[in-house]
C-alpha cells in the first residue's frame, strides 16, 4: 500500500503541469481569435464604452502572463465568466447541462464494456472461428461508423417508425432515472459502437498474446483446463490492459458527445460547446473545454491508481 | 503490447531493413506494388476503392450529372430515379452531384488535418526525442496537455475561435492530431537513435542534422506511416462531424457531413436521403483503416503470423 501512496503523490505531481498547460491552451483560445479579442468579445453592435469596459474586465492592457494567471485566479475561485449572449453565468450553465453529458458518456461506456469486453474474449477463445471473423469484421466497422449517422438511423427505426424510444430530448436521472435512461438509451447505443469496436478488437488480442505466451503454455503442460487457464490465468492478466483502454474511451466519447448531442437534442455541454463555437461565445467554449479536459486528466489519474492496485509490479515501476 | 516487444519488433523490423537496403535493388515499384496488392486483398480493394475516390473527387465537374448547387424546385426530396440516380434533397438538388463534390471536401479535410499533424508532430517527436532531457521533458507534458483534451471539443474550440469554416476546422483537427504523431515518432526516435548504424555514423564525426536526417527519420518513420493512414479515417469522421454541426464546410458548397445534416431534416419524409452520404463516410474510413492495417502487416513481418 506503501507504494501505491507514493505513486499516487507521484502521479499527482507530473500532473501539475500537465493541468498548467491545459489551462493555458484554454486561455489561449481568446489570443488565436483573429482581431482586437476585446471588440470580438464585446460581440456585435458593441459601443465604444463596452469594448473599452471588456478590454478593462479581462486586462487585455496588460502583459499575457498576467492575464493568464488573473484568469487562473478566477477559475480556482469557479469563476469562468459569462456568456457573451445571454450573459448568463459560464459555471451555472455548464453545471446545469454537464449532468445530461456524464450519464450519456457513463451509459455508453457501460454499454461498451458489457458488449466489448466479452465479444473481446469470445472472438479470442474462438480465434480463426467464424464468429471470430464476425466480431472481428464487427469490430472494423464500429470504429468507421460515423457515431451520428447510426444515432440518425437508430432514431429513424426505435423512435419514429417503431415508437420504442423518445426521439429526443432528455430527462434529469435525479427527477425520474427510469424516464432519463430511456431518453439516453438510443443515444447511448449509438455512442457505444466505438467503444464496443476498440474494447472487442483489443481485448481479443491483448488475451490471445497472453494465451500463446510460454507462461500459459506451461499452465497447460501441466493439465490445466482451457477454461481455468482463462478465467484464473488469463484474464487476470489483461485485466489492466481492459481498465486502461477503457479509461482512454472517455476522451473520445466526450468527443462524439458533442455530435450526438445535437442529433438527439440533448441539452448538455456538448450540444452547448458547438452552439457557442458557431456564435463565438468564447468564454462558455472555454469554460466547457476546461471542465471536460480536467475531467479526462482526474479519470487517467483514477485508472492509473485502479491499475496500481491491481498489479502491484506497476506502483513499483513507476 | 508491452513496451518491451514494441522496441524488439521495431530494432528487429529496422535490422531487416538494413539487410534489405543493402541488397541491389531488383524489382521496379510498380512490380513490388503489384506483388503486395496481389497478396493483400483487402490492400488492392481499398487502394482502388480509394483511388477512385480521388479520381472522382477532382474530376467531380466531369461526371457530375448536374450542377450540385443548381436548385429545382419541382423535383424536391425524389427518391432515386434514371433521372437523379440517388434522388434529391430538400431543395431539389442532385443528390449523386452533391455526393462527388462532397469526396473533394471529405478528402481535402482529410489530407490537410494529417498533413499539418505530420508537419508538426514528426519534427517535434524527433528533437524530443534526439536531444532527450529537461526539452524532451517538458515538451512532452505539453503532448500530455493537448492529448488530455476530447479530439473534437478542442476542435470545435479552436475553429470557434479562429472563425468557423472547412480550413479553419481542419487546423483545428490537425492541431489535436500533432501530439499524437510526436509521441510516436519520440518513441521511435529512442529506438533507433541507439541502433548501432547511428553510433557507427556518430563515429565518422556526422552531424546531428545529418544524423536526424539520414539515419533517424526514414528508419523511425514507419510506424508513423501507419499512424498517417489510419488518421486519415478519424480526420474524415471529424470533417463529417464538424460539417454536420455547421462548423465546417458551409453552405452551399456539399460536404457528406452537411448533406446528412440536412436528410435528418427530412427524414421522415425522404428517409433514402440520409444513405448514400453516411455510406461514403463508413466506406471511405473503412478504406483508410483497412489500409492502415494491411500497411502495419507489410511493415512489421511478425504480426502476419500472429494473424
Amino acid at each position: 500500500m506503501y507504494a501505491i501512496g507514493r505513486m499516487i503523490l507521484r502521479r499527482l505531481g507530473q500532473l501539475v503541469p500537465v493541468v498548467l498547460v491545459a489551462t493555458f491552451v484554454v486561455f489561449s483560445l481568446v489570443f488565436i481569435m483573429p482581431g482586437d479579442p476585446a471588440i470580438v468579445l464585446a460581440g456585435d453592435y458593441a459601443t465604444q464604452e463596452r469594448i473599452d469596459e471588456i478590454r478593462r474586465i479581462h486586462g487585455f492592457d496588460q502583459p499575457m502572463l498576467v492575464q493568464y494567471l488573473n484568469w487562473l485566479w478566477n477559475v480556482l475561485h469557479f469563476d469562468l465568466g459569462q456568456s457573451l449572449y445571454s450573459n448568463e453565468d459560464v459555471a451555472k450553465l455548464i453545471s446545469d447541462r454537464l449532468p445530461h453529458t456524464i450519464l450519456l458518456v457513463a451509459y455508453a461506456l457501460m454499454l461498451g464494456a458489457v458488449i466489448g469486453i466479452p465479444m473481446g474474449i469470445y472472438a479470442a477463445t474462438q480465434q480463426g472461428s467464424t464468429i471470430d471473423k464476425l466480431i472481428t469484421s464487427f469490430a472494423s466497422l464500429g470504429v468507421a461508423i460515423p457515431n451520428f449517422w447510426l444515432g440518425i438511423i437508430l432514431v429513424t427505426y426505435f423512435s419514429l417508425t417503431w415508437h420504442l424510444f423518445p426521439a429526443t430530448g432528455a430527462v434529469s436521472f435525479w427527477d425520474d432515472p427510469v424516464e432519463a435512461l430511456r431518453h439516453a438509451t438510443l443515444p447511448a447505443l449509438a455512442l457505444s459502437t466505438n467503444v464496443v469496436a476498440v474494447l472487442a478488437r483489443q481485448v481479443r488480442s491483448a488475451l490471445l498474446e497472453v494465451l500463446t505466451s510460454q507462461h500459459f503454455r506451461t499452465l497447460r503442460a501441466k493439465g490445466l483446463g482451457s477454461s481455468s487457464i482463462l478465467w484464473k490465468h488469463g484474464l487476470r492478466n489483461v485485466a489492466a490492459t481492459m481498465l486502461t483502454i477503457t479509461g482512454l474511451q472517455v476522451n473520445r466519447l466526450f468527443s462524439s458527445a458533442v455530435i450526438l448531442e445535437a442529433v438527439f437534442a440533448i441539452p448538455g455541454v456538448g450540444a452547448l460547446i458547438s452552439y457557442s463555437a458557431l456564435n463565438k461565445d468564447i468564454p462558455v467554449v472555454q469554460g466547457i473545454a476546461l471542465v471536460l479536459v480536467i475531467y479526462v486528466i482526474l479519470i487517467n489519474l483514477i485508472v492509473d491508481v485502479l491499475n496500481a492496485l491491481l498489479d502491484p509490479r506497476v506502483a513499483a515501476s513507476t | 503490447m508491452t513496451d518491451a516487444t514494441n522496441n524488439n519488433a521495431a530494432v528487429r523490423a529496422s535490422a531487416e531493413r538494413a539487410a534489405v537496403a543493402a541488397l541491389p535493388r531488383q524489382e521496379s515499384v510498380a512490380t513490388w506494388l503489384w506483388n503486395w496488392l496481389k497478396h493483400d486483398k483487402r490492400a488492392a480493394i481499398s487502394i482502388t476503392y480509394l483511388a477512385i475516390l480521388v479520381i472522382a473527387a477532382i474530376l467531380a465537374p466531369l461526371f457530375a450529372p448536374y450542377d450540385p448547387n443548381e436548385q429545382n424546385l419541382m423535383d424536391l426530396l425524389m427518391p432515386p430515379s434514371s433521372a437523379h440516380w440517388l434522388g434529391t434533397d430538400d431543395l431539389g438538388r442532385d443528390t449523386f452531384s452533391r455526393l462527388l463534390y462532397g469526396s473533394y471536401n471529405a478528402l481535402y479535410a482529410a489530407g490537410l488535418a494529417v498533413g499539418i499533424a505530420v508537419a508538426i508532430g514528426v519534427p517535434v517527436g524527433v528533437v524530443i526525442g534526439f536531444v532527450g532531457g529537461w526539452i524532451d521533458e517538458a515538451v512532452s507534458r505539453v503532448i500530455d496537455a493537448i492529448l488530455a483534451f476530447p479530439p473534437l471539443v478542442l476542435a470545435v474550440a479552436v475553429t470557434g475561435a479562429l472563425g468557423i469554416g472547412l480550413t479553419n476546422a481542419m487546423i483545428a483537427v490537425g492541431f489535436s492530431f500533432a501530439p499524437v504523431i510526436a509521441r510516436t515518432m519520440r518513441a521511435q526516435t529512442l529506438v533507433v537513435k541507439n541502433a548501432v548504424y547511428v553510433e557507427a555514423a556518430t563515429g565518422f564525426g556526422a552531424s546531428r542534422a545529418h544524423l536526424i536526417v539520414r539515419h533517424i527519420v526514414p528508419n523511425a518513420i514507419q510506424p508513423v506511416i501507419v499512424e498517417i493512414t489510419l488518421m486519415l479515417a478519424v480526420a474524415l469522421l471529424a470533417e463529417a462531424g464538424l460539417s454536420f454541426l455547421s462548423l465546417g464546410v458551409q453552405p452551399p458548397e456539399s460536404s457528406w457531413g452537411g448533406m446528412l445534416a440536412r436528410a435528418y431534416h427530412y427524414v421522415e419524409v425522404a428517409p433514402a436521403q440520409m444513405l448514400a452520404p453516411g455510406f461514403a463516410i463508413l466506406l471511405t474510413a473503412l478504406a483508410f483503416n483497412t489500409l492502415g492495417e494491411s500497411i502495419r502487416v507489410l511493415l512489421d513481418p511478425t504480426i502476419k503470423k500472429k494473424r
